[in-house]
């Protein structure tokens, strides 16, 4: 029986402020909402919503995507090639790019320069320019690196040589693996579209000396477990998305001993650890096939909301969700919030890119901003900011991962398992800390910043999961 | 003077603060025009007929600043109007990140678990969405919003039966629950009757009449207009009826509404009665026969419920309204009226009045018209100018489109009165002064200069018959307004019900004068 007359009246109010203030002045309990239209002023998707709000089945389904989650245990396992490594990825001629699907003519160009670069490398072509004609033509299939379990960076380019990291999740029988391809470092780089000889020349350098030292490195380590690196490297100033010093130099510190001790020549040794110590973003491929590997152990429950995938192609933003399994849910990227390097603007820049949002989607990155003071200026806020941001994401989350702490937030942990429905509903849209690619191929970083999931994406996945539970 | 506006997209303020807002603007020195609105269409027709550009792509999420105000003051206005728009309730105090302000109601939960009642007045199109999201999470609703589509509705009504939950609207405008007003309500003491009420300003004037008399109000549930359709078949006032029923506190029921389809009715009538407490009906205009059969004592009033619902509770037999002769007053000004001043003019802010008061004219043998015509009573041909006996709701949906209603701005009122006031061939006026919280809090200053112009332009000017509806624990005093009221020569009544006597009287005297002249 309806309890109301028997109890004080509580009131929340939505609309019109000077009835709250109204009950306010009988001396009764009343707060207010900050509302705005949900979902973006769509009528439809907002009754959508409120039809699932408040559902037990889904925050049960929910509670399970995120303790499968948490007693994920990513482990670098190996090192190989993408062609040997990746499941069915040889069939054909094929390159993996960033993000949800895009078709060639539709990508900016700096994944278009990364692909042609990389069917140059595999020889597929002589000239950047007979690169293009082939993929443009549909000689070679491109598709996203999330449909083969895998991630990378910006432009997100793997082909089939290419050496890459092989993660192992421990915490499950079937030892479910994700990948990530090594990270070149700043510059004139493959990820921001390059694909001059030089660069090619390193990525050839890469698979041929750097790719057989780390290989050696882990089988003599036996073995790296992400998760313990990554919650230190939290304690030291990175958030394992925009900064990664302190996890590269973890890493390195697990690895060295091992370099040490497996049966390499000396002089490559040597190069390669020139080339890693120079390169502060080595970690984040690690990072990414790390968050990637948990996230993919709470994907595929029926009747969650829990997201899975966040994820851009430089055009559309685009993400996954447990409950709707592998089905992309897309929409234009929202414009960054950032800072330029002198003699670039807005208008130099790509849309948001790469799949490095799959930290965030695992509750580092910009949810775990307040980690990392260091960087909290380069993408344009204050340390105050980024503790908000990250008090902010436990707004929208299943939970909290209590392996991920952060000493700003008196080592709350991580706001960790996006639910689209706290999205949707709240209307807090993920923050992301972002990488500001040049529009054109090859130009590189030109900035940094903070942008927002879109909330297109997350309504439109609640539509399709309402669809499938009628 | 520069003509400029600015565009926010995506920005939504409810219509109230953006009123309050322009308003503020709109005093500023060297301004002529403020206009802070949402981009509807309504709103963008208005901003062109005033001289802005037409705004292209503007959807009604976006918000407009429209300002035409002296160039040396026109940039700081700008300025003023973004900072106002973008100021956020604070968090509390402290340094440190801060909880964010709730955004919804699931939000708002997490911080006030003993939450029980959700009060919802979002624009139509979404207001079915948080009211269900509020009965998912276990609270009751007040929908204040309209325009909410009729399958939305019986949605909401049909999850809160299901959930054991009492759901007030949508378009409820009034309520009083455990003795805190809720929407537009009156302050009454708080005793043992109870009201269900399918009409605002009925359940406003029921409660005023109970608590004026000495009695008080257990608890006020409205259930928006559209609830005893047939479509929706009264569900809210059947929870309301079971709640009171159920209710220790409640000893008396009322219920208010404009007469249902029989099938409802019997359903209704047959909840009520099956509770064993008594049961005052007011189904305004309906003949006594579609009562019958039913074990509810009728009142033929609004003011008649409430007295009768205050007998029944004190153990004495309900008698009918005991109405006032007219007083002196108000015969000697209807004697010196021009014989070609004739006509009842009826101008309303509160709905249910306004039907009243076409019921009472029509018994009294008037041929009435109204923007709104009770069963009777003839359409006019244009809302905006009066014509015979007419009766008008200023506060329907064709007159308030892109303003306020007329209990918040009582400009309308005012100048209707004017309009109507100073037409030679009206001799009474009538209306309707409704106070409370959510009505505006300074509701006859405008009122009062009107009826002053009138009286200038006319050396026999109309008389004037008015009620107050409210108490004198309202925030405005009812004692008060009245005082000023009868200070300009208004006649006041204590009920609608006798204003609407009155007034119909002293038109039917006018015509008898005038045929026998």
């Amino acid at each position: 029986m309806n309890t109301l007359f028997d109890s004080e009246l509580s009131a929340i109010n939505v609309g019109v402020q000077s009835f709250a203030d109204n009950i306010a002045a009988e001396g009764a309990k009343v707060s207010s909402l900050t509302w705005q239209p949900p979902a973006g002023g769509d009528a439809d998707a907002a009754l959508t919503l409120a039809r699932l709000v408040g559902d037990a089945g889904i925050a049960d389904a929910n509670q399970r995507a995120l303790e499968r989650f948490l007693s994920a245990k990513p482990v670098v396992v190996d090192v190989s090639t993408a062609g040997k490594a990746l499941p069915g990825f040889t069939d054909r001629r094929r390159l993996l790019h960033a993000g949800p699907p895009i078709l060639w003519a539709d990508m900016c160009g700096p994944m278009q320069g990364g692909l042609a670069g990389a069917a140059v490398l595999e020889g597929w072509a002589e000239t950047i320019d007979a690169a293009m004609k082939l993929v443009a033509d549909g000689e070679i299939l491109c598709e996203p690196c999330h449909h083969f379990d895998a991630v990378a960076p910006m432009a997100g380019i793997i082909s089939p040589s290419m050496p890459v990291w092989i993660v192992e999740d421990a915490g499950s029988p079937d030892r479910h693996r994700t990948y990530s391809n090594f990270n070149e470092g700043l510059g004139k780089v493959l990820r921001f579209g390059a694909n001059s000889e030089e660069v090619l020349e390193r990525l050839r350098w890469m698979a041929d000396e750097v790719a057989p030292a780390m290989r050696a490195a882990i089988e003599v380590s036996g073995g790296i477990e992400l998760k313990p690196l990554m919650a230190q490297a939290l304690h030291m100033g990175d958030e394992v998305h925009n900064r990664n010093t302190a996890a590269t130099g973890l890493l390195m510190k697990r690895l060295v001993p091992s370099l040490m001790r497996a049966e390499i020549d000396a002089g490559l040794k040597s190069r390669v650890l020139e080339f890693i110590y120079g390169n502060d973003h080595f970690f984040l491929n690690l990072s990414m096939a790390a968050c990637k590997n948990m996230l993919d152990a709470a994907s595929g429950i029926d009747g969650s909301t829990f997201v899975t995938v966040m994820a851009r192609n430089g055009v559309d933003f685009g993400i996954q969700m447990s409950g709707t399994g592998k089905q992309w849910f897309r929409a234009p990227a929202n414009p960054v919030d950032g800072l330029y390097f002198p003699g670039f603007s807005a208008e130099d820049a790509a849309a948001d890119l790469g799949d490095s949002a799959i930290t965030e989607t695992a509750g580092v990155g910009g949810f775990a901003m307040a980690s990392a003071p260091a960087i909290v200026k380069f993408v344009g806020g204050t340390p105050s900011d980024a503790t908000q941001n990250s008090r902010n994401m436990q707004e929208i989350t299943v939970g909290t991962n209590s392996a991920f702490t952060l000493p700003a937030l008196n080592f709350a942990p991580t706001a960790t398992g996006i639910d689209a429905i706290k999205v949707v509903d709240r209307g807090i849209l993920p923050v992301i800390n972002t990488g500001i690619a040049h529009r054109e191929a090859g130009v590189g970083q030109i900035g940094a910043g903070i942008t927002t999931a879109p909330l297109k994406c997350f309504a439109d996945a609640l539509g399709a999961f309402a669809r499938t539970r009628d | 003077m520069t003509t400029r506006m600015k565009i926010y997209r995506d920005l939504y303020k409810d219509s109230v603060s953006l009123m309050q807002l322009s308003a503020g603007f709109a005093q500023r020195d060297g301004v002529e025009r403020a206009s802070i609105v949402m981009a509807t269409e309504t709103n963008l027709r208005q901003l062109e007929d005033a001289g802005f550009d037409p705004v292209d792509g503007a959807t009604p999420n976006d918000l407009i600043v429209a300002l035409i105000a002296d160039d040396t003051v026109i940039d700081d206005l700008f300025e003023q109007a973004d900072s106002a728009l973008k100021a956020r309730p604070a968090a509390n105090g402290g340094d440190g990140p801060q909880p964010l302000p709730p955004s919804s109601f699931e939000m708002a939960i997490e911080g006030q678990p003993d939450a029980n009642m959700a009060v919802v007045s979002v624009p139509g199109p979404f207001a079915a969405a948080e009211a269900i999201k509020a009965l998912r999470l276990g609270l009751n609703v007040m929908l204040f919003s309209d325009n909410v589509p009729p399958a939305q509705e019986l949605e909401v009504k049909k999850l809160a039966r299901e959930r054991g939950l009492l759901v007030m609207g949508p378009d409820c405008g009034t309520a009083i629950i455990n003795g805190v007003p809720l929407g537009f309500a009156n302050v009454v003491n708080r005793g043992k009757i109870g009201i269900v009420a399918a009409s605002g300003t009925g359940l406003q004037e029921v409660s005023c009449r109970i608590s004026n008399a000495g009695a008080g109000i257990s608890q006020a549930i409205g259930t928006g207009g559209h609830d005893l359709a047939a479509e929706i078949g009264g569900l809210s006032m059947l929870t309301g009826i079971e709640m009171l029923i159920a209710d220790p506190q409640t000893e008396v029921i009322v219920l208010v509404s404009k007469p249902p389809s029989a099938e409802v009715a019997k359903g209704i009538l047959g909840a009520a009665c099956a509770g064993g407490k008594p049961v005052v009906v007011h189904f305004l205009g309906a003949d006594a026969a579609e009562l019958k059969g039913h074990n509810v004592i009728v009142a033929e009033s609004l003011a008649e419920a409430g007295e009768k619902a205050v007998a029944v509770l004190r153990g004495d037999a309900p008698e009918p309204l005991c109405l006032d002769d007219l007083p002196q007053a108000a015969m000697r000004a209807a004697e010196r009226l021009v014989p070609q001043a004739q006509y009842l003019r009826g101008v309303f802010c509160g709905g249910t009045f306004c039907a009243e008061s076409q019921l009472f004219a029509l018994r009294a043998g008037l041929k009435v018209h109204s923007n709104v015509p009770v069963r009777g009573a003839e359409a006019l041909n244009d809302i905006w100018i009066s014509e015979g006996h007419s009766i008008v709701d200023l506060g329907d949906d064709d007159f308030t489109r892109g303003r306020a209603h007329p209990m918040i701005d009582p400009t309308l009122r005012d100048e209707r009165i004017v309009s109507d006031g100073t037409d030679p061939l009206t001799g009474v006026i009538q209306f309707d002064v409704v106070l409370g919280y959510g009505a505006s809090m300074e509701p006859i200053e405008g009122l009062l200069e009107a009826l002053r112009r009138v009286k200038e332009a006319r050396s026999a000017p109309p008389v004037f018959v008015a009620h107050v509806c409210g108490t004198d624990l309202d925030p405005q005093s009812r004692h008060e307004i009245t005082a000023q009221l009868q200070a300009e020569g208004v006649i006041a009544a204590t009920s609608n019900a006798q204003a609407s006597v009155w007034a119909s009287a002293i038109a039917v005297q006018c015509q008898t004068a005038m045929a026998s002249a």
